[in-house]
């Protein structure tokens, strides 16, 4: 591992222990930080998978019924019974944030009270089948409500997650061993500075006793 | 968003529908509809198919949620396959089945 570029001297070794105590702690922050959003990440993604095979299983058995119901009912009759919704919904949009990544969190409000009133038609002119059709989709989707919910935050925490894993890992694997090893190099250079003062002064100690009492050395 | 067919049910539930046909003309209507007030978009895998590219700008982004649903056609696996790929993402391999 490669030395940092610093002057081997008493306050770069200060700093550089202050710095790698920063990073020390970032580093166990950043890792629980990743391990717990991975725990919640496991958790929401299970749900997402389960999700959207109810949801696909039940959108496909609508799309059925809606075959059925566009073969049985001509198609004029079939866009004029749909084409003026008796529903609105509003979508409420609020956010939640968990380990710092902001999530989505979706309300829905109806424009009437009645959920279940939801065909837009009479029934005359109608075949069954399309009430099914209607009737299956209303049902299904206070779950692709959910689904959109999940697999939004599941996408978000992705990012997150992988940005986490980053972090730590240039924290752990780069910073640090950089860190300790350029500490352990002006460590060591300043003792060899010590030790070198210390013969020198010897020496000059040796020579000035040789002067003073004539010598021989 | 999708084929006319795949949209037509929703409508009653009190949703906005657009019935795309062409991929052009669905990446314009995802960019308007993502610029306004749309907090979740649900488009037929078949179409998303066409238009991946402008779908994965938004994954970053908290709203729109875009969320792909079978179409008329049939299930193509796509919406499972995105799933998939968050966790590789998250992961590095796919944990979960």
């Amino acid at each position: 591992m490669a030395t940092m570029n610093v002057n081997p001297t008493r306050m770069e070794l200060t700093n550089l222990k202050r710095k790698l105590a920063t990073a020390r702690r970032g580093h166990k922050l950043l890792k629980d930080k990743r391990d717990e959003l991975m725990r919640r990440f496991l958790e929401l993604v299970r749900e997402n998978k389960a999700l959207r095979r109810e949801v696909e299983q039940a959108l496909s058995q609508a799309n059925n019924h809606m075959a059925i119901a566009r073969s049985v009912i001509q198609k004029e009759i079939l866009d004029v019974a749909l084409m003026l919704p008796k529903q609105e919904l509003q979508l409420e949009v609020g956010t939640q944030n968990v380990m710092s990544v902001q999530i989505p969190v979706f309300n829905t409000r109806l424009k009437t009270n009645d959920e279940n009133d939801i065909y837009s038609y009479g029934y005359a002119f109608t075949s069954s089948d399309l009430d099914d059709a209607v009737r299956a989709l209303s049902d299904v989707f206070s779950q692709m409500l959910r689904l959109a919910e999940v697999e939004k935050s599941c996408q978000l925490m992705a990012a997150e997650i992988e940005k986490t894993r980053r972090r730590v890992n240039a924290l752990e694997y780069v910073m640090i061993p950089q860190y300790q090893e350029t500490i352990r190099y002006i460590t060591m250079k300043l003792d060899e500075n010590e030790r070198s003062t210390t013969t020198r002064l010897m020496k000059v100690k040796d020579m000035m006793l040789a002067q003073a009492h004539n010598y021989d050395l | 968003m999708g084929d006319k067919d795949s949209v037509l049910g929703f409508a009653a539930l009190g949703i906005e529908t657009f019935s795309v046909d062409e991929p052009g003309q669905a990446a314009e209507r995802l960019r308007k509809m993502a610029s306004s007030d749309y907090a979740i978009i649900y488009i037929t895998e078949a179409l998303a198919a066409e238009i991946s590219e402008e779908i994965a700008k938004y994954t970053d982004r908290v709203t729109p949620a875009i969320i792909l649903i079978p179409g008329i056609v049939g299930n193509t696996g796509a919406g499972m396959a995105n799933v998939k790929k968050t966790v590789e993402k998250a992961v590095g391999s796919d944990i979960i089945n």
